[in-house]
């Protein structure tokens, strides 16, 4: 499904990616984790075209297009969906006139007719119980005034909403009390199935107790250092980072 | 009801101001310039009665004793006034007692307006009275209105059919020494709308008008005086066009409202004149002045949507005179490329008890310069007066402006006075974020605008508010990026 060859990046003359190398196929969920200034948000903002961020090498083939020349939105509309590690908010577009319109304009791009609003309050209901979405959320403005913990479980319920193929879950598990984190893996869950791919991006291996990855990778300074089933994701656990960066030449004070 | 943007995007191919046609009709033209006898033309033309072309000739003498007003955040050529043409009509039988009679290449125009005055009949049973250029050409539903008493004509009919209603309240809100563009709508206006809305009636339709300039250097001067009787209620609508010019048309009108004890009027404006070309040349200055009295528990709100103009002078007022009145105002300002808009309103409170809401919302993108300009004033004996105005701001890009002029004068120490502001940008990220989610950006800030104004857009009637979210998300193609 998506395959990146030597990927590097750069924001405002700065290098961040130096080389990425990946391989996802449908029905796979794969972590990548590594320390602060790894290059792990960098690597989901690429992915989703965000622009300030300038590609500078290599190529990302996603079903068989080169996803580095489409646009965000024609990213979005082929499946490719981002969980923001800080949801933006929007005043004054209720959240459930925003998701329709994501919605429409998705299936629009497919030739399909808009959803009925019969068919779309029956989707609401169900998949905002994915979650456990307090129905009131539905109809405030997009995050205004959510806390943290419902931003992130909103952002897994418009996942739900949208059903993309490729989701990109860039620290979602930050900020989540540990009854949020549950309810925010469980819904990452249910949704796996064999059509479907995800990559988690996290700091810490907890969200990986509830999300189980087929393969953890460990970025480091802008490269995937080392791939390995989801053990490693223990061993990470056990050792720290600094098992890592030591084994990339770098001193650590200890 | 519900925001739909995505019912938007179909409009919003169209990148240019679409309304900018001209109709090849015949029009009977005044010679360019003012002075008496002009005056006394336009006057005859309309076959008017002595006392009215007096308080033309009135309203002449004050005019030519006053000077432009200077105070306004907006920077033009001063127009010259000896150019214009003061009185064009379409040319055309008259009084058409049917739509028959009316030139066919008139009907096209209404047509292209999105106004099929049939369909419009039948279907919205929305009232509607066309003022092209200077003339009403058309106004339906007139003997739905008058079983009810309610009169709904243009103003020269109102002139020649009830002269004592016209002659009683004109000129009692808005004066003709008020201000310059007062005076000189006063000397040379040559028609408008004309309603009264008996006792105890509710009007059961909305009645609706538009204004439209066609012919080149004219300008237009329309005079709206609205008459709601004891406990009545009417909701009233004006929509406006204007075609693509080089030369900028000059748009003066004066709207009064009169709201005697327990009545309620809604006055909606969905303002989408010319606003020029990407260099500033052309479009529509519009300085206009509109009030409205409230005596005794009677409500006056009115609802602006402005995207049009090169230059845009306004501020829809409300003197709250009777004891327990209610004034609103719920404005959406949009200004792209090198429009200027300096708006907002007056609240005068006199009476006791009165009440005053300011929703104001401005929206500023490309080079273009927005204002708000507001006065709160409250008299000695307005005991318990209350005030609530909120102003904000949206910005796009780092070219334009937006400024706040609030004014609050407070003579009574029971007054309750409050203002709130903000100023906000569309940010790259609430546009990527909508990206992410399969929205392009063009339909994105068009669903954070819609968001933004909602407050004021869901005051609209239902039909019109869906052509303004269109026209916003038409009046913001292509300014970000």
């Amino acid at each position: 499904m998506l395959s990146i060859k030597g990927l590097k990046a750069e924001i405002e003359g700065k290098e961040i990616l130096s080389g990425i190398d990946l391989e996802v196929k449908a029905g796979e969920i794969h972590a990548i984790m590594g320390p602060n200034g790894s290059g792990k948000s960098t690597l989901a903002s690429v992915l989703a075209g965000r622009e300030e961020y300038e590609v500078t090498g290599g190529s990302v083939t996603y079903k068989g297009k080169d996803l580095l020349e489409m646009a965000a939105e024609d990213r979005a509309r082929e499946g490719v969906f981002l969980a923001f590690q800080y949801p933006v908010e929007i005043p004054g577009v209720s959240n459930i006139n925003f998701l329709k319109t994501a919605l429409n304009e998705i299936r629009t791009s497919k030739g399909l007719e808009p959803i009925t609003a019969k068919d779309f309050l029956a989707r609401v209901r169900e998949r905002s119980a994915l979650v456990e979405l307090d129905t009131k959320l539905k109809n405030r403005s997009v995050n205004e005034g959510f806390s943290g913990g419902e931003k992130k479980r909103n952002e897994i319920f418009q996942m739900a909403m949208l059903e993309p193929s490729l989701s990109v879950l860039d620290e979602t598990d930050s900020g989540l009390d540990i009854d949020a984190l549950r309810i925010v893996a469980n819904g990452v869950n249910q949704l796996k199935n064999e059509t479907n791919a995800t990559i988690v991006v996290t700091h810490y291996q907890r969200l990986l107790d509830y999300i189980i990855p087929d393969f953890v990778h460990v970025l480091y300074q802008g490269r995937i250092v080392r791939s390995g089933p989801k053990e490693l994701a223990m061993e990470l656990e056990e050792k720290g980072y600094d098992w890592i960066k030591e084994e990339n030449g770098e001193t650590v004070d200890v | 009801m519900a925001y739909k943007g995505d019912d938007l995007l179909e409009e919003v191919t169209n990148k240019d101001y679409e309304y900018g046609f001209v109709t090849d009709i015949e029009s009977d033209l005044a010679p360019v310039g003012l002075n008496a006898s002009i005056i006394r033309l336009i006057s005859q033309k309309k076959n008017e009665p002595e006392w009215l072309l007096e308080w033309r000739l009135k309203s002449f003498e004050l005019w030519q004793k006053m000077t432009e007003p200077e105070w306004a955040h907006i920077q033009y050529p001063r127009p010259d006034f000896q150019s214009f043409h003061y009185y064009a009509a379409p040319k055309q039988k008259k009084n058409p007692k049917s739509l028959d009679e009316v030139d066919p290449e008139l009907l096209k125009t209404f047509d292209k307006l999105g106004i099929s005055l049939d369909e419009q009949k039948k279907l919205t049973g929305v009232a509607v009275d066309i003022v092209v250029d200077s003339v009403s050409v058309a106004t339906t539903f007139k003997a739905k209105l008058a079983e009810l008493g309610i009169i709904f004509c243009s103003f020269s009919e109102a002139v020649q059919e009830h002269p004592q209603l016209v002659q009683k309240y004109l000129g009692t809100v808005v004066p003709r020494s008020d201000n310059f563009y007062a005076a000189l709508n006063s000397a040379v206006f040559t028609d408008g709308s004309f309603c009264y809305i008996p006792k105890g009636v509710r009007c059961p339709m909305e009645l609706s008008t538009y204004f439209r300039i066609n012919e080149a250097k004219t300008g237009q001067f329309e005079r709206t005086l609205v008459i709601a009787d004891e406990d009545s209620y009417v909701s009233y609508l004006e929509g406006c066009t204007a075609p693509m010019r080089d030369e900028n048309q000059l748009h003066a009108a004066v709207v009064e409202l009169i709201a005697l004890d327990g009545a309620e009027i809604k006055y909606s404006t969905v303002q989408n004149w010319y606003p020029g070309d990407d260099e500033g040349k052309g479009g529509v200055y519009n300085f206009v002045t509109k009030r409205g009295i409230c005596h005794n528990r009677s409500t006056i709100s009115w609802t602006q949507v402005e995207t049009g103009s090169a230059i845009t002078w306004k501020y829809p007022s409300c003197i709250l005179k009777g004891d327990h009145a209610v004034g609103e105002f719920f404005s959406v300002a949009l200004t792209n490329k090198l429009q200027q808009a300096d708006t907002g309103t007056k609240m005068i409170h006199i009476g006791k008890n009165t009440k005053s809401t300011i929703i104001s919302k401005g929206i500023s993108a490309g080079k273009s310069q927005n204002s708000y300009r507001g006065l709160v004033k409250i008299g000695k004996n307005a005991e318990n007066a209350r005030n609530f105005s909120q102003c904000d701001s949206l910005l796009m890009g780092d070219r334009c402006g937006a400024h706040t002029f609030p004014y609050i004068e407070v003579e009574n120490p029971s007054a309750q006075v409050e203002h709130e502001a903000t100023t906000s940008k569309i940010g790259e990220d609430q546009i990527f974020y909508c990206n992410q989610r399969g929205i392009d950006t063009e339909k994105a800030i068009s669903l954070i605008v819609n968001g933004y104004a909602k407050e004021v857009l869901n005051k609209l009637p239902m039909e019109f508010a869906v052509e303004a979210q269109k026209l916003l998300a038409i009046s913001l193609e292509g300014s970000v990026g």
